[in-house]
């Protein structure tokens, strides 16, 4: 049985259609994404699944429970760590962390989860006065001090600078290592494709495909990109005969060659039979990004 | 879990450092200022046979409650709001009704405090009297209080900010000050002005609270009245209250 069971979710705020149809199930133990531009309808579809909101139409349950009839029960096995939400700006880390574990029956050591969380320096730091990243890995830790079995983090990363947000990934790396189910929203293909096993792509309120990182960008775009720069010119025909080449364009002193799959190889070998040897050669594979736009017909921003 | 709610608001009120100093000190300034003025502590013709200190140790009730009504109620529960406070609460297994009753129980607290503190500082440093009439008192600082953190749960209710919050609490503090007799004593306001001062929330609790000091019988019309607004904003506000 999934952990999440998510059944042609529907919501509107008024006039406005803010989820058409979204249905997607969440596996026990992986860290599902939700990806899509802003305004897709990610924040409105977690907040359902959170019982946060009634939806409108369609069926939500998380570990068998009804978002909207169980939210007692529901709360306490579930971590939500809400898109900019902040704390009272005088309240030290350590204090918030102790209040909010004492809301649960069993919650999880505050001591460990400080350690953790990189935030053992800052335990008598009030929140007002951490930096963006820190006050984020509070909240990552506010949603986990109940000890969940459920995570949903929504859009944990943006405002962070890189570094922190490497940071904050492996974090939740280890967090999915101790066993929660997570459910990541986000609108960094970056951090769909390291961090997610499994994704949901949402655009304009509905889901337009879910599959792995991996599986996403074979299904729309399965070829590949070799480039470089000849050392001596050569006719096109020798590229173009091979059964792997798709397609050759010159640009300037440059050549790019799409293709299937061995196109690196037949390439090189064919370069090399006739002695000419590639510079800058760069093989470029789909990203995310071009799966993306496939999907949903424009790029994520 | 509503102590340990209570007691941590507590701790932030504290940490505010202004605001309680504010709350505490203000009315306590009022008091001496005036208490030591010569004749303070004889009975005023002008003040309703008050003497000066008596008048003011009312009046200082009369501003704490409306600085903790008026203005800091709404703009710290808008806040909390604003921030999210309150949404992340809902994630958890206690209401965010909680942190709201909390915050309640703390501006009360503080309220008690300030009347405990100017009784006794006015009738040790100036001999005035405890409240004569104390179940009266009771009851003026009490239907005080309701009517206005009443009205200042209206202002969280509907400000959309914590800014909106706070220019919509100032905009009631200072004609609340104003017709409740605060800046001019209602006895030397001009009839009409004090006929509707009377009935606003602050001059109703400034007048039965001084009735009660001075062994007055307060006027039921003015229970009445106070009752009213306490219960017609609150009904009000938990209608309107918006979490997030």
């Amino acid at each position: 049985m999934p952990v999440i069971d998510v059944r042609n979710l529907h919501k509107r705020y008024g006039a406005k259609v803010a989820v058409e149809d979204v249905s997607f199930t969440v596996d026990e133990g992986e860290i599902f994404g939700i990806l899509g531009p802003n305004g897709a309808g990610k924040t409105t579809s977690v907040e359902c699944v959170a019982g946060l909101r009634t939806p409108d139409r369609g069926t939500v349950s998380v570990l068998g429970l009804d978002p909207r009839r169980d939210r007692a029960e529901l709360t306490r096995r579930l971590g939500v760590q809400l898109q900019a939400s902040r704390l009272q700006d005088r309240m030290k880390v350590r204090e918030a962390l102790e209040l909010y574990a004492s809301f649960y029956p069993r919650p999880a050591d505050t001591d460990r989860l400080i350690e953790e969380l990189g935030l053992a320096d800052q335990r008598d730091t009030r929140f007002g006065r951490l930096s963006g990243g820190q006050q984020q890995r509070v909240s990552i830790a506010l949603a986990l001090v109940g000890d969940p079995k459920v995570a949903i983090l929504d859009e944990l990363t943006t405002g962070l600078d890189p570094q922190a947000r490497r940071d904050t990934w492996q974090l939740i790396e280890g967090v999915r290592d101790r066993g929660v189910t997570i459910v990541l929203v986000t609108h960094f293909m970056e951090e769909a494709e390291h961090l997610c096993d499994r994704l949901a792509v949402i655009d304009a309120g509905r889901v337009v495909a879910v599959d792995t990182p991996a599986g996403l960008v074979a299904r729309v775009a399965p070829e590949q990109r070799v480039r470089f720069r000849p050392s001596v010119p050569f006719d096109d025909h020798l590229l173009r005969d091979l059964p792997e080449v798709l397609t050759v364009t010159k640009t300037g002193g440059q050549i790019v060659v799409t293709g299937t799959d061995g196109l690196l190889q037949a390439v090189t070998s064919v370069l090399a039979r006739n002695q000419i040897i590639a510079a800058d050669l760069r093989v470029e594979q789909s990203s995310l990004d071009d799966a993306f736009i496939a999907l949903t017909g424009r790029p994520i921003d | 879990m509503l102590v340990k709610l209570t007691s941590m608001e507590l701790k932030l009120f504290t940490r505010e450092i202004i605001l309680p100093a504010l709350i505490l000190l203000l009315p306590l300034a009022l008091l001496l200022g005036f208490g030591y003025m010569p004749g303070a502590n004889k009975a005023q013709h002008n003040l309703g046979g008050q003497t000066t200190a008596e008048y003011m140790a009312a009046l200082g009730v009369g501003i704490a409650l409306t600085i903790l009504g008026l203005s800091i109620l709404p703009a710290t529960l808008a806040s909390y709001r604003e921030k999210g406070v309150l949404r992340r609460m809902a994630t958890t297994p206690v209401r965010p009704a909680y942190l709201l009753i909390a915050q309640l129980l703390l501006y009360v607290a503080v309220a008690i405090a300030n009347v405990v503190m100017l009784i006794i500082a006015a009738r040790v440093l100036f001999g005035t009297h405890v409240p004569e009439r104390f179940p009266a008192f009771i009851v003026a600082v009490v239907l005080g209080i309701g009517a206005l953190f009443g009205i200042g749960l209206v202002v969280a209710a509907v400000a959309p900010s914590a800014k909106a919050g706070n220019a919509i609490g100032l905009v009631l503090f200072f004609p609340s000050l104003f017709l409740g007799g605060v800046y001019i004593p209602r006895e030397q306001m001009p009839p009409a002005l004090r006929a509707v001062g009377d009935y606003t929330p602050l001059g109703a609790t400034l007048k039965t609270m001084r009735d009660a000091w001075m062994g007055t019988e307060p006027r039921l019309a003015q229970f009445a009245i106070m009752a009213a607004y306490a219960v017609v904003a609150g009904l009000a506000a938990a209608k309107l209250f918006r979490w997030e």
